[in-house]
């Protein structure tokens, strides 16, 4: 396995959550990608948008901006 | 990308599925609206497809084939539209949340639910059947294979159970349907309900019920079916009855042509190439320090998927690791079977399922099992 890294990660509630975040920081050139969600910060089968760690405040200024539905934002080591 | 989550969806489908829906998508009218080349091309196409699956899945009758958007909607048209308050189900801790929801949902309506438990190791009670039997019993509702651990419920013993007892035997063949043999005639089922973009190898959003003679279903829907359109209530002929709303005929063209592929090339030999491969991969893993193999491995028959964890590594991380170093595509997490990861104490883990359709090869299968082994190792 690979050495664990520090990630900011974000949770949808619903795949189309996920497509949506993935579609605006692609257009606002924000780095990251979708990957399986780790147990540890979510309970469904689903994805998570994972982030290089100091992306958080970008991240939430634009879940704000674009009114993106997310779940929540997580600082794990993953 | 080595594809192995063909358990969520064969990625691979015999070309004569595309040929087949790009030839309906410039030439079908609407199946059954209008008597035009268009609208009977359609139909007939429809029909025929309804012919097949009757052939393949021991359904007495073509037009007791009633088709749907999915299994989900298969289940939940036959789940809600013949149980309701008042009325006793069994079912297994082997279901997925296509069946798990319908039933908890129906319980808040008023009907009662029981589970065949599986132990720490997986397997079904099946002596909980007859335990959980009441006075006001109606039907058993289970999977013919575990969507997480590929391990196979006996049901010709189940439709023995349920004949025995005057109970309806509901069957989610979802991860069977066109890999292992089901005859809803000689195995006293009396409502198979399938997907097409599965084993069958059809597009996704095909799918649906095949029907015993006598089974009457409320339908979930009412709309326009293009006959009766005066009565004021859904047709009660089957498969109109269920069927409210324009078929998807492209999609169904396309499942017409892989049901071809599947009786040109034989059932058998697609399964027997499958479960090859499965075996190939768990003989490869199994042993490896830290690597932890779900399901009954002594089993005759199963389905052609191996789920494992790598010592406590999250499964989803291992899935990606697969995914991102090495081009493998599994599938990890909870698997919408929340009851058996519990029974197998992998309700934080998850677990890593890989599943084969007969389009992978061995050299597919022996890289995954390399890339597990590399996993592993550096988890020690």
């Amino acid at each position: 396995m690979r050495e664990r890294q520090k990630k900011c990660v974000v949770t949808f509630r619903t795949t189309a959550g996920a497509m949506s975040m993935e579609s605006a920081c692609k257009a606002a050139g924000l780095p990251g990608r979708l990957i399986p969600a780790p147990r540890s910060v979510t309970a469904g089968c689903g994805l998570c948008w994972a982030a290089p760690p100091d992306s958080r405040e970008a991240l939430e200024e634009l879940v704000m901006k674009k009114h993106l539905d997310v779940e929540g934002i997580y600082a794990i080591i993953f | 990308m080595i594809y192995l989550d063909n358990a969520a969806t064969t990625q691979m489908k015999p070309p004569t599925v595309a040929t087949a829906m790009l030839e309906a998508l410039s030439s079908y009218g609407n199946s059954g609206r209008g008597g035009h080349a268009g609208a009977l091309s359609a139909a007939r196409t429809i029909y025929e497809t309804r012919e097949k699956l009757a052939a393949l899945l021991g359904c007495p009758r073509a037009d007791h084939v009633c088709f749907t958007s999915n299994s989900t909607q298969a289940l939940n048209t036959a789940i809600s539209g013949l149980l309701g308050p008042g009325d006793h189900v069994i079912s297994t801790d082997w279901e997925h949340n296509s069946v798990l929801r319908p039933l908890y949902r129906l319980r808040e309506q008023g009907a009662e639910v029981d589970f065949v438990p599986a132990g720490r190791n997986g397997r079904l009670d099946y002596a909980a059947f007859a335990r959980l039997l009441r006075p006001h019993t109606k039907a058993v509702v289970c999977t013919h294979a575990s969507n997480l651990t590929g391990d196979v419920v006996e049901i010709g013993r189940v439709g023995r159970f349920a004949r025995e007892h005057g109970l309806l035997f509901l069957l989610d063949a979802s991860q069977t349907a066109g890999v292992l043999p089901i005859d809803m005639t000689a195995q006293g089922i009396d409502v198979v309900c399938f997907t097409g973009h599965k084993g069958l190898m059809g597009p996704q959003g095909t799918g649906g019920l095949c029907l015993r003679e006598g089974v009457e279903i409320r339908p979930l829907a009412v709309g326009g079916t293009g006959v009766q359109s005066y009565s004021e209530t859904q047709p009660r002929e089957y498969p109109t009855r269920l069927e409210a709303g324009t078929l998807n005929g492209h999609g169904l063209a396309g499942l017409n042509a892989a049901l071809d592929f599947l009786r040109e090339t034989g059932t058998g030999v697609i399964y027997a190439h499958e479960d090859a491969l499965a075996s190939r991969f768990v003989r490869r893993v199994r042993d490896l320090p830290g690597v932890t193999v779900y399901g009954d491995w002594a089993a005759s028959l199963r389905a052609p998927i191996v789920t494992l964890n790598i010592a406590g590594w999250d499964s989803a991380q291992v899935s990606d690791q697969l995914a991102e170093r090495f081009g493998i595509a599994t599938r990890p997490g909870a698997h919408c079977a929340p009851r058996l990861h519990r029974c197998l104490g992998t309700e934080e883990q998850g677990a890593v399922r890989f599943s084969w359709s007969y389009f992978n090869t061995e050299a597919e299968t022996d890289a995954a099992a390399a890339a597990v082994g590399i996993l592993a190792r550096e988890a020690l």
